[in-house]
């Protein structure tokens, strides 16, 4: 399978089963195009001489395996047998915005608020212990709704995980994903201590963020984040985080968003699209999609522009590292939900992700059901049915050339979009393809 | 070759040395919802 494209007036191909990148004149790129799609070469506009010159060149590169290269075995996985080695923990079921887009139910999670006891928490660390197997590195990110609303289970979560790092010689690496509104000295210390990663949650525009972004009463966050976030990114130095901005069809234009957040000082930003059902207020759906494709040009223009004025940032989605990317196992099997990651709520419940929180169809245990030891039993059937999800088996995907980048999207987005795990979203496709045409684009062609 | 430039090598690793389980699980990174998984490094290669 071949793909391409064009980024930034350089035609490129990419040979989807290797990874090889070819830079292509026009009437190469015609004639792959042609190629790609089935269309009779012959009809294009180019002498015959031309064309065969250019066939030829394709066949010396199928011959040294860089061109429609053969797909490989598929690679499978048993979801139930599989280790677990990264935990999403919901610690509080509660948050101190109001966001109108809020995946979550403002934090509610479809089951009232609650904050987590720490000895919920405890349980599902020793849960994951337990079902890590030989895994060294685990993952904990410390979620919510708000995680900061429940601070102290925070801090003796991180402190207990410590612990069982030298009892169990294991890696944690422990996340925040915050809005940022209960911020305060303390917190930003322990954080830039103890968090090998930190999400902190800002739109971009004050008015794009107060819109959506709203305390109880009503009222915008900007001004009481900002600050906050400017801070805790300053003293963290090259620390891992990352300021991350939800758009919506109310913000297509959402360049100025991450213009706004670059000048801010922020230098590592993500912005999402939100992710609502096609009629609900603020979606991106068929009717807005393509002026969000065409809007990643335009950023990828002001990421260039701002790398050449000696003010650089890094946009989440753009950024590959070709060479270092992770193999065809990590790639084929997907985000890992339900298989070797998990979401836990604050009453202890287990689900195949934070997104299924709440949704007891993918309830697959409780951890207070476990022994002492953390041994406890998960519903088997359900992780098998997230395991042999993948991008060989999922008939869309198999068939997509970008599935080795986006690894099959998320199952909690196809769900919810779709009623099946196994039909990925098709808005959220078009926007991930136009993303890695412009990732590959900008790791592969000098500026 | 005329037409046609290389300029990535293929870079889809499998075999030997590969599948250890040992990165970031994609969903634990920034996004949350979007599942992109080559923008992460694999904990092997990474410098």
């Amino acid at each position: 399978m071949i793909h391409a494209f064009e980024y930034r007036g350089t035609f490129l191909v990419l040979d989807v089963e290797s990874g090889a990148v070819h830079e292509v004149d026009k009437p190469s790129f015609d004639v792959i195009s042609a190629l790609e799609r089935g269309n009779a070469l012959y009809a294009l506009p180019y002498s015959r001489s031309l064309i065969d010159e250019i066939t030829e060149e394709i066949s010396e590169l199928k011959a040294d395996g860089l061109f429609d290269t053969p797909a490989p075995e598929p690679v499978s996985s048993d979801g139930a047998a599989s280790p677990i080695k990264s935990m999403c923990l919901n610690v509080a079921h509660d948050c101190n915005l109001r966001c109108a887009y809020c995946f979550a139910e403002t934090g509610e999670f479809h089951g009232g608020r609650m904050l987590m006891p720490f000895s919920t928490a405890k349980a599902a660390l020793d849960m994951l212990i337990k079902k890590s197997g030989g895994r060294h590195h685990l993952e904990v990110d410390l979620f919510g709704g708000e995680p900061l609303m429940s601070w102290d289970v925070v801090k003796k979560t991180v402190a207990y995980g410590r612990e069982l790092e030298k009892k169990f010689d294991k890696h944690i690496n422990f996340t925040i994903t915050t809005n940022g509104v209960a911020l305060d000295d303390e917190k930003i210390d322990f954080i830039n201590k103890e968090m090998h990663n930190v999400v902190i949650s800002i739109d971009g525009r004050r008015e794009v963020h107060d819109a959506l972004r709203v305390t109880p009463n009503g009222r915008g966050s900007y001004d009481t984040i900002v600050p906050k976030a400017q801070k805790l990114v300053r003293e963290r130095g090259e620390g891992e985080h990352y300021i991350r901005g939800t758009y919506t069809a109310d913000n297509l234009d959402f360049t100025e968003d991450v213009r706004a957040l670059a000048d801010l000082g922020f230098e590592q930003i993500s912005v999402e699209p939100v992710v609502l059902k096609p009629d609900e207020p603020h979606a991106i759906n068929d009717s807005n999609v393509d002026c969000a494709i065409a809007e990643y040009d335009r950023l990828a223009d002001l990421m260039i522009e701002r790398k050449k004025e000696g003010r650089p940032f890094n946009f989440f989605h753009f950024h590959i590292d070709l060479d270092n990317a992770p193999c065809l196992a990590k790639r084929a099997l997907g985000c890992g939900a339900g298989v070797e990651y998990v979401a836990v709520a604050p009453n202890g419940n287990v689900y195949p992700c934070h997104q299924f929180v709440g949704d007891d169809r993918f309830l697959l245990g409780n951890v207070l059901d476990a022994d002492g030891a953390g041994n406890m039993k998960l519903n088997d059937d359900i992780r098998r049915s997230f395991g042999s999800c993948n991008i060989f088996t999922k008939e869309k995907c198999s068939k997509c050339w970008a599935k080795y980048y986006c690894s099959g999207g998320c199952a909690a987005n196809a769900f919810k979009l779709n009623g099946s795990i196994s039909e990925p979203c098709e808005v959220s496709c078009k926007l991930l393809k136009k993303r890695t045409e412009i990732a590959i684009g900008m790791a592969t062609v000098k500026d | 070759m005329k037409h046609i430039k290389n300029i990535q090598k293929p870079c889809l690793r499998s075999g030997k040395n590969t599948a250890c389980g040992e990165c970031q699980a994609s969903c634990q990174s920034a996004c949350k919802t979007s599942c992109t998984v080559a923008n992460q490094k694999c904990v092997k290669t990474a410098k």
